[in-house]
């Protein structure tokens, strides 16, 4: 680890600070970003304080994992996982830890990647043997309390041949102004599934710069899945590489801005064997004077023929200070391929609002029957109840707080 | 007590700042049916869709009274909840939005009961020949024209209301649809007293709905009304041979009623 740090932080000097001249920062908030304002945390705080949380809605889980400010601070493994040879800890307590990091994400994708690796303070490992599929989840509560700080979380999944797990990370803060770039790492091998979920519900104050790669091998699947609802600037790049033949990515997301909240997503769908699928679907609404934007490139790469490819983006706009931006993007270097992309900006649709209120339904009513019923198909993707529920709870947040505001303004 | 009536007097309105109704008089009473008949061009969608307040339709002069009450003040929700119900010629498809949210809702907002709901939309789709199993998908949604029809005749069973607006529901090709949703219209005029406005560009619409009364639109006008005969004279010589060459509309080139397959007599049912 220390060796994995140290060149991380010699190599620091030589990368420069993302700017929106980039395509893949374009439109971002990065020039507001003020490196300058937190601190690295050198050590842990408050390890006496049990962190509060309610995780009943899971039901039975596999493991429950909360890493505190970038700290791993506590893991529990249920005996029926442990007994299976799940194994999930620190990654310097593993054996072979050292082939794990970098395994979905050699080369970091840019300062943030390297920030992560220099002053990450433990690296938390997921794995699932071959062969072993686990019913219940993997919870992994991402939790940040400390102010002005940077926190540098790293999550590994590994998830063997023919094995199955579902893990859902919770990204959560209190109201403190810190820069948050949690990095995830997951390798999916031949034959196996990993369903992912993250559910960003961070303070309003925070800022977030998370990387998501995952890399699946022959015939194995990876679904992911993210809700993002806070913070106030929060950046999520997703790379899923379908790196064996046949492999399957299926991406989601819902998310929902108010206020002066930005939600950005860079999505690779990476094409690079023959016969995989990638399906991606992102579905956000926008309020207030918040912002979205969502740009996805879908590369097929010379070998990966038969590529069936899909992305679909679409924003409904709730207010007219709200702004979204979508950009999708296609890279195909074979024939033999079936790949479309789809994005659309608009406001609820005025024929449909029409029909409901001329059933009888109020204005306010039909609009909420609309969003939800927006946000209806992705909720559908999600790999555990509990995850539904909080994105409907959330929802139904959102549209109270719309309809409130609506009946302030005379 | 109000008198009970949909009555609409005087009635101008526009559309773009290009006015399409002058001065429509008409008074449907419960039980009645009122055929609203022209050719294309001549007003009848904008008729209906100035009655319900889609947003864009502008009245410039006249009145609209159901039961009393005034409808042109009222948002198009109220409207709905004063009795008023406009079935339409291109159902709108409502992603993600159940049929059986939309009648609960409906029921909230008007202070009724939502229990039953359910039971009630299983006999109403019973009796108009609908698959429950569309009821808990999204309304519309890859339905076909037939079925979106049905589904029509089924919400304006499950509402009640005491007038309905029909916009052109004849159109398509289904004719099985058409008939079962002109039936359930029919036997709502005997058993709940519904009154109708049922405005269409054939007659084969009127051969199940019997109208008591027939009124040619042309230009935005009522041109000329009449009784059940109207519309079989319509039938025989088109709308050439009872409006006169000055009665259809000259804004419509005939090139695009050929386009349409309407032939030289937009009056033409394709079907026939």
């Amino acid at each position: 680890m220390a060796q994995v740090r140290r060149t991380a932080l010699n190599r620091l000097p030589d990368v420069e600070t993302p700017n929106t001249d980039e395509e893949v920062w374009r439109y971002s908030r990065i020039s507001e970003l003020n490196l300058d304002r937190y601190t690295p945390l050198k050590r842990q705080r408050a390890v006496d304080t049990v962190v509060e949380r309610d995780l009943a809605a899971f039901g039975p889980m596999s493991a429950v994992v909360v890493i505190r400010n970038g700290w791993l601070v506590e893991v529990t493994l249920n005996a029926e996982a442990a007994d299976a040879g799940m194994t999930v800890g620190p990654i310097a307590d593993l054996d072979d830890g050292a082939d794990h990091l970098g395994a979905a994400l050699d080369v970091p994708a840019d300062l943030f990647g390297y920030l992560n690796r220099a002053f990450g303070p433990e690296p938390v490992a997921v794995i699932v043997p071959d062969g072993i599929r686990l019913e219940d989840p993997v919870v992994v509560v991402v939790l940040t309390d400390a102010d002005d700080a940077a926190v540098f979380p790293r999550v590994i999944i590994r998830v063997g041949d023919d094995a199955a797990v579902t893990v859902v990370e919770l990204h959560t803060s209190t109201e403190v102004g810190s820069l948050v770039v949690p990095v995830l790492e997951a390798t999916v091998g031949s034959h196996g599934y990993l369903r992912h979920a993250v559910v960003q519900e961070m303070g309003p104050r925070a800022w977030q710069l998370a990387h998501q790669a995952f890399r699946v091998d022959r015939l194995g699947t990876v679904e992911t899945f993210a809700v993002a609802l806070g913070g106030d600037y929060v950046r999520t790049r997703v790379d899923c590489c379908l790196a064996g033949r046949g492999a399957e990515g299926r991406l989601t997301a819902a998310y929902y801005g108010e206020d002066d909240q930005t939600l950005d997503f860079r999505t690779f769908q990476d094409h690079a064997a023959s016969d995989t699928t990638s399906e991606l679907i992102f579905k956000g609404a926008v309020d207030g004077s918040s912002r979205s934007v969502y740009s996805g490139l879908i590369r097929v790469r010379p070998e990966a023929v038969r590529t069936r490819a899909h992305q679909t983006n679409r924003n409904v706009k709730l207010s007219s200070n709200a702004w979204a931006k979508s950009v999708p993007n296609l890279e195909i270097e074979t024939d033999d391929v079936v790949c479309s992309h789809a994005s659309t900006v608009s406001p609820v649709d005025e024929d449909q609002r029409f029909f409901l209120e001329s059933r009888g339904i109020p204005t306010g009513v039909a609009e909420r029957l609309l969003l939800e019923g927006f946000f209806e198909d992705v909720a559908a993707a999600a790999p555990h109840p509990a995850v539904v529920e909080t994105l409907r709870e959330a929802l139904a947040e959102r549209l109270d707080r719309r309809k409130a505001g609506e009946e302030d303004t005379p | 007590m109000n008198e009970r009536v949909l009555r609409i007097e005087g009635l101008s309105a526009r559309v773009d700042e290009i006015e399409i109704l002058h001065r429509i008089d008409l008074e449907i009473r419960p039980g009645e049916v009122h055929a609203v008949m022209g050719p294309n061009g001549s007003g009848k969608s904008t008729l209906s869709h100035v009655l319900m307040g889609r947003p864009g339709y502008e009245v410039t002069e006249g009145s609209v009274t159901l039961d009393g009450i005034d409808l042109l003040n009222l948002p198009t929700w109220e409207r709905a909840r004063a009795g008023l119900f406009l079935a339409l010629q291109h159902p709108t498809e409502v992603p993600g939005v159940s049929l059986e949210s939309v009648v609960t809702e409906s029921a909230r907002a008007a202070g009724r009961s939502t229990e039953g709901v359910n039971e009630v939309l299983v006999a109403e789709a019973t009796r108009i020949g609908f698959d429950d199993r569309f009821l808990s998908r999204p309304v519309n949604v890859d339905l076909s024209g037939g079925e979106k029809k049905r589904n029509e005749a089924l919400m304006m069973g499950a509402l009640r209301p005491k007038y309905a607006v029909l916009d052109e529901i004849d159109s398509g090709l289904d004719v099985d649809a058409l008939a079962a949703a002109s039936r359930r219209i029919q036997e709502a005029t005997d058993e709940d007293d519904l009154g109708v406005l049922a405005i269409t560009h054939f007659s084969r619409l009127l051969e199940v709905l019997e109208p008591d009364q027939v009124h040619v639109l042309a230009r935005g006008r009522i041109h000329t009304s009449g009784g059940p005969e109207l519309a079989e004279r319509l039938e025989a010589e088109g709308y050439v041979g009872v409006l006169g060459e000055t009665g259809t509309p000259v804004d419509l080139p005939t090139g695009i009623i050929h386009q349409a397959g309407f032939g030289d007599d937009p009056f033409v049912d394709p079907l026939a």
